[in-house]
This record gives structure tokens, C-alpha cells and sequence, in this order.
């Protein structure tokens, strides 16, 4: 891996994707001041919200676009049942159903077929399009720049901005060209990808920029992939990252509910395709990663940035170059109970999560299952299979894939977001250790105590299988364990 | 909000690199309804541990935390600032940080300081050695003050004026009404909206309990 140039002069004419979606979105601009820019669609749920609606009730203040605005139940709601019992949850949701009540704003609850994790529901339901500007009261929002649309996480008061007025005022971002060269292997997913990335650059290594994946591995990524990497950017320290669309993204559009067709779609189209980075454009900085040897990634420490491939060895803290990032490795060493120079496939863990909006999707799940299907989860070990969204539950079933968990002794979970966070009815506590697909191991977030691995769906299942963290390919023939 | 031009107060070293909002305050405690109250689960995790520096007597009244680099990364969480400032925290001081943190901490007066990390060191050290060692931080002058260390820092300008003025930001932008209006007639026709529908039943299959 090589890290190019950082070009800062601005000479050039071209503009990269990140400077068009955003210049077209820009509603004033005054020179030394933030561009005032506008909100294509404002996502929100239960958690950031109610006190951005009281902010407005208190200063008499409307929603301006209700008609651009969608609500989702994710954070508190259990996946075994329907029923959110926890008091203080149950009155996020039900102060969540009484603002979109009052100011006309679509929810899809819990119970509701289109239901499910926001940045899992919002693609999925046809409301992300290439070059829209998109927001949400969460960080995870970068997700949607799959589709070659600026999104990014706010704070509460910033969504009551957006609420009252549909714009934010921002700073102009720096970009971030991130290039994958090379092909990865076929056990190489995205997820790997953005682990490999965040482990190189940092888990404040794209401060203040907005990334633009680029190469030839990302056009051979499908849009679930794409997803998998843009909600990670923000790992990654990014204020969002992005891809430009192509045919694979056309294709996923194509016939979504409420997508343009005839001649609005070719329109669309015409338009989407303007959406590249010209030529003779400059990133204000270039990271360059050969992926062609790239294996499986986990992580061993407690942020993102923490990863090394699967194959290899708990680092030393002594093996890093500064004097803060050693004492990081001390400190997460010793949360996560590991010595230095373990190899990292010996490591055993008790529990499998496989879900979240990093990794909930149907082709997550369809991978996981292709490792589980004829093998059994080890016993000691729980697995729960969350999707991440009640239409991706019924993908899966219709193609029988709760069958494979079940009969693997995985548990077959509705969704949400479940122990990507120690926030909901599902929890696990310390000192569990838990492969994860989601995207955070900070400490205590999937609950107190708890350590966590991240990887992907196909690492995770196999893990699962041994007991131990483990790559698909390194699993004993079928019916053999 | 109160224009707010500096701050004067003690200091208190939290000498960890990458301090996310999951350590500030734990997702449990963020499904409260209001903007206040969250003092007592500031750091609950860490706080456990009787040496943690908050639970020192002698700091107990400090107003300016002195962090390290990417202070506040990950999550979205507002809950983070409203935990920093009911325990009484005016500024953090800090190399780096998480990008929507910095944004959030702004917008509810508390300042987010970055400093070049060898200011940051020597911040720490001096609060440190001396608790009762009192930092100002000027907003209005960008800079940062305590005995004889004197050092500049940067804010985005348009945070910094909201402060000084005490303005609602809301209402600044309300005033650009017309712009809006009028970009909003040039918005794509491909653009979703969002109609509202009808709530549509998940399957008898996939849960046939009743719902909260
Ligand atoms: S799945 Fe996890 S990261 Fe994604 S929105 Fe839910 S809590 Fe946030």
C-alpha cells in the first residue's frame, strides 16, 4: 500500500464528483462564508429526533418538507418480538409516532412491512438517487453515497435546522480520492476493503474530507457492497464517502417504488451520468491501495482503525510509529484481553452477530449462508442472524435462507438494529466476545464489558462454525466438523 | 442563546487518544427526551473506576477538559455535548476531532478547541501539576491563555459569530426564505418525495405478536 500525492493547488478547471453534487445543491454562497445548501431528503429516527421537534413546537416553528422527509423505528425496537418494553425506549418510539403524526410525516414503524434498519429502508425503498444531498440525526448516513449522493450525519440541532428551513449551512469539505487498484481476490468483500483502508490511513485519517472511492474494485462491487464501504467512511474519520453511478447502480434503481420511468427516468439518467469526476479535476488529496494481495481483515483492538488481515498476528503496541498511537494499542489490548503476537485465527469468541446497516442486506445474508449451509454453529457459541430490514427478512425467507441459519442452530431474528449497539432488548454482556459485521468495536458498544471483533458476513459465519475467528477458505470440508 | 465571548476556568487532563461518543455517554443513556440531565452517565463506564480523573476531588469544579487527538469520534449523538456541559464543561481542548462532535459541541456553546498537540501536552501537564491553575479561552480574540502560555487557535467563522452574538441560527437562515423558495423550483423532477401511506402489515408469518 503507497500513499500518492497531496496535491493542494487548485489550478485546475475540472470539478470531481464531490464539488458537483455539491455545487448543485448550494442555495447562497458568500465568499469566507459556509454555502448554504440544500436537503434533498432528511432521514430521522426515534433517538436524534424528539428534541429537535421540541426545539421547533417551542419556537412555533413548521416542518417546511414534509414531503422530503422519512421517519424510521430501528434503534430501540428488540428482534424477537414486536415489543418494545423497555419504558424509556417505548417513549422514544411513541414520541416519535406523535411528531410524524403532527406534522404529516411518512413512518414506517415497527410492524409495518417497509420497517427496518433507515439506512438499510431508504435505498431499498427507491428514496436514494445519484446526486441528491441526503441527512440524517446519524453518523452511518454516509451509507447512501453508494449511489453517488452527498450524505452525511448530523446532530440534533442540525436536524432541527433541516426540519425548519430544509438547508444546513456548511463549510466547503475538503476531497479524498481513495483508489483501489488491482482486482481482490474472491474471498475479498467490501468489507474488507474499507477495514484495509481504515487500518492504513487511521481512524481519523480522512479527517475533514470527503472520500470518492475509485477503481476498478469498486466498479466491481455491487451496490450492496458499495453501501457496505460508504457506511464505513465515517470510520474512517470522513464526513461522507462516495461512488460515482454506473450501470450497476442504474440497474438497482431501475423499478424501485416511486422511481421516474419513460422519459423523466432518461432524463435522470443523462443527468446521473454527468456525475464523474472530470479529468482534469484535483483531489485535495490521493490515497492509493493495491488490493490484489488483500486477504480478510479483522480487527483486534477497540475503533476500526484497529484491523489487520486475518492471517496474521495480534500486533505489538511497539510495532506503531507514534508515541499515541502505542499507548492506544496498550489500552486496547488490555480491554480486549489479547497478547501480543496471538495468532488472530486462534482467538475464540462466544457470540456471532451478523446484521446492522453495515451488513444486514441480502447479499450479506446470502454470503453467510453459503458458508453455514451443511455446517453447524460450534457448540458454546450463539449466532444471531439479524436482517436489516423486514423486506430483506422476507427476501431471505422466500429464498430459504432462515432454513440454512436454523438448521445451522443460528437464531432467525426480525430486524433492526439490534447488538450493533447496547441500546435495545438484544445485549450481550461482559466479558463476551463477539465477531461482529457491524461497524464499531469501541468499548462497552455492543454493552458493558463486551469485546468485539469486526468482519465481514463470510468471516463471521465461519467463525461461528470453528468457534474461533476464521477465514471461509481455512474451514475443514463440509460434514467433516 | 447568551453571546458568549470567553471563558475562564480550571483546567482537568483526560490524557486518551480517540475518545468516541460511546465512551461519552453509553447509547442506554441516550434514549431520554430531553437536552438536559445527563450529568451523572458522563463517562459512567470510565467513571467506575475511582482513580478516573473526574473522580478526583480536586477537579471536581473544573470547567475545561484537556483531551487528546479525535476527541468525540463516531457516533452522531448529541447527548455527548449536553453530558460535557451539565457536568459543567464550558471547552474541550483537544488536537483533533470527530468531525459532527466539533459541529455539535458549537452549536450548544460548548467550544471545541483544537490546539497543536504539544500545546495540548503542555496544557495537560500544567493542569496537572496544578489544578487551581486557571486557562482562558477567548473567542473573541482566538486565543488561548494560561500563565504564560499564550496560543492562537481557528474556529469556522460563522460558529464563532453565531456565539459572539448569541444568535439563533434557525432564524438567520428563516431570513434567506426567498433563496430557498426559489432554489426549490429548479429541484430535478427526478428527485423522490416522500408520500404518505398507509401503514402495510408485515405477513402473518413474521410476527404474529401485538405491537407496543
Ligand atoms: S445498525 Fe448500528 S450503526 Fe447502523 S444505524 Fe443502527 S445502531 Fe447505527
Amino acid at each position: 500500500m503507497t500513499i500518492a500525492s497531496t496535491a493542494a493547488g487548485r489550478m485546475a478547471t475540472g470539478r470531481t464528483l464531490v464539488e458537483k453534487v455539491w455545487d448543485s445543491h448550494v442555495v447562497m454562497r458568500a465568499p469566507g462564508e459556509a454555502d448554504l445548501l440544500y436537503i434533498d431528503l432528511h432521514l430521522i429516527h426515534e433517538v436524534s429526533s424528539p428534541q429537535a421537534f421540541d426545539g421547533l413546537c417551542l419556537s412555533s416553528r413548521t416542518v417546511r418538507r414534509p414531503d422530503l422527509t422519512l421517519a424510521v423505528e430501528d434503534h430501540n425496537v428488540p428482534t424477537d418480538s414486536l415489543l418494545v418494553l423497555d419504558p424509556m425506549g417505548k417513549a422514544q418510539v411513541e414520541t416519535l409516532r406523535k411528531n410524524c403524526a403532527a406534522h404529516g410525516i411518512e413512518l414506517f414503524r415497527l410492524g409495518d412491512r417497509r420497517q427496518g434498519i433507515v439506512h438499510v429502508v431508504a435505498p431499498e425503498h427507491g428514496f436514494i438517487r445519484p446526486g441528491m444531498s441526503v441527512v440524517c440525526g446519524d453518523s452511518h448516513t454516509s451509507t447512501h453515497g453508494a449511489f453517488g449522493a452527498l450524505a452525511f450525519g448530523i446532530g440534533t440541532t442540525d436536524v432541527e435546522h433541516v426540519l425548519a428551513t430544509q438547508t444546513l449551512p456548511l463549510p466547503r469539505p475538503h476531497t479524498m480520492a481513495v483508489e483501489f487498484t488491482g482486482v481482490p481476490a474472491a474471498d475479498v468483500t467490501a468489507k474488507d476493503l474499507i477495514l484495509a483502508l481504515i487500518a492504513h490511513v487511521g481512524a481519523n485519517g480522512a479527517h475533514g474530507h470527503v472520500i470518492e472511492y475509485r477503481g476498478r474494485a469498486i466498479e466491481l462491487l455491487s451496490m450492496e457492497g458499495r453501501m457496505t464501504l460508504c457506511n464505513m467512511s465515517v470510520e474512517a474519520g470522513a464526513r461522507a464517502g462516495l461512488i460515482a453511478p454506473d450501470q450497476v447502480t442504474y440497474r438497482y434503481l431501475k423499478g424501485r417504488p416511486g422511481m421516474p420511468d419513460g422519459t423523466t427516468w432518461e432524463r435522470a439518467v443523462a443527468h446521473w451520468e454527468t456525475l464523474r469526476t472530470d479529468e482534469d479535476a484535483v483531489f485535495d488529496r490521493v490515497v492509493r491501495i493495491d488490493v490484489s494481495a488483500l486477504t480478510p481483515f479483522v480487527t483486534w483492538g477497540t475503533n476500526p482503525g484497529q484491523a489487520v488481515p486475518l492471517a496474521s498476528r495480534v500486533p505489538t503496541p511497539e510495532s506503531f510509529a507514534d508515541a499515541q498511537q502505542q499507548a492506544a494499542a496498550h489500552r486496547a489490548l488490555a480491554y480486549m484481553g489479547l497478547a501480543s503476537g496471538t495468532p488472530m485465527d486462534s482467538i475464540e469468541i462466544d457470540t456471532v452477530f451478523i446484521g446492522s446497516c453495515t451488513n444486514g442486506r441480502i447479499e450479506d445474508l446470502e454470503s453467510a449462508a453459503a458458508v453455514l449451509r451443511g455446517r453447524s454453529v460450534a457448540p458454546g457459541v450463539r449466532m444471531l442472524v439479524v436482517p436489516g430490514s423486514t423486506e430483506v427478512r422476507h427476501q431471505a425467507e422466500v429464498r430459504g435462507l432462515h432454513r440454512v441459519f436454523t438448521e445451522a442452530g443460528a437464531e432467525w431474528r426480525l430486524s433492526g438494529c439490534s447488538i450493533c449497539l447496547g441500546m435495545n432488548a438484544d445485549r450481550l454482556t461482559g466479558p463476551a466476545r463477539c465477531v461482529s459485521t457491524s461497524n464499531r468495536n469501541y468499548e462497552g458498544r455492543q454493552g458493558l464489558g463486551v469485546r468485539t471483533h469486526l468482519a465481514s458476513p463470510a468471516v463471521a459465519a465461519a467463525t461461528a462454525v470453528t468457534g474461533r475467528l476464521t477465514a471461509p477458505s481455512c474451514l475443514p470440508q463440509r460434514g467433516t466438523v | 442563546m447568551k453571546p458568549l465571548l470567553e471563558h475562564t476556568g480550571y483546567g482537568v487532563a483526560l490524557r486518551r487518544g480517540d475518545v468516541d461518543t460511546d465512551q461519552i455517554i453509553a447509547a442506554e443513556y441516550c434514549k431520554r427526551l430531553t437536552k438536559s440531565g445527563y450529568a451523572d452517565v458522563l463517562f459512567a463506564g470510565w467513571r467506575k473506576d475511582p482513580a478516573f480523573v473526574l473522580n478526583r476531588p480536586a477537579s471536581s469544579d473544573a470547567s475545561i477538559l484537556v483531551a487528546g487527538h479525535n476527541f468525540g469520534t463516531g457516533s452522531s449523538r448529541e447527548h455527548a455535548v449536553w453530558a460535557l456541559r451539565d457536568w459543567g464543561f464550558a471547552v474541550v481542548i483537544a488536537s483533533s476531532f470527530g468531525d459532527i462532535f466539533r459541529r455539535n459541541a458549537f452549536k450548544n456553546g460548548l467550544l471545541a478547541v483544537e490546539l497543536p498537540t504539544p500545546v495540548v501536552a503542555e496544557l495537560a501537564d500544567r493542569v496537572d501539576g496544578d489544578p487551581r491553575a486557571k486557562i482562558t479561552v477567548d473567542l473573541a480574540g482566538l486565543e488561548v491563555r494560561s500563565g504564560g502560555l499564550r496560543h492562537a487557535f481557528a474556529v469556522e467563522a460563522r460558529a464563532r459569530q453565531l456565539l459572539l452574538e448569541g444568535l439563533d441560527e434557525i432564524a438567520v437562515t428563516l431570513a434567506q426564505d426567498r433563496a430557498i423558495t426559489t432554489y426549490e423550483k429548479s429541484r430535478g423532477d427526478w428527485l423522490p418525495s416522500v408520500p404518505n401511506t398507509p401503514l402495510r402489515p408485515v405477513c402473518p408469518s413474521t410476527a404474529k405478536r401485538r405491537l407496543i
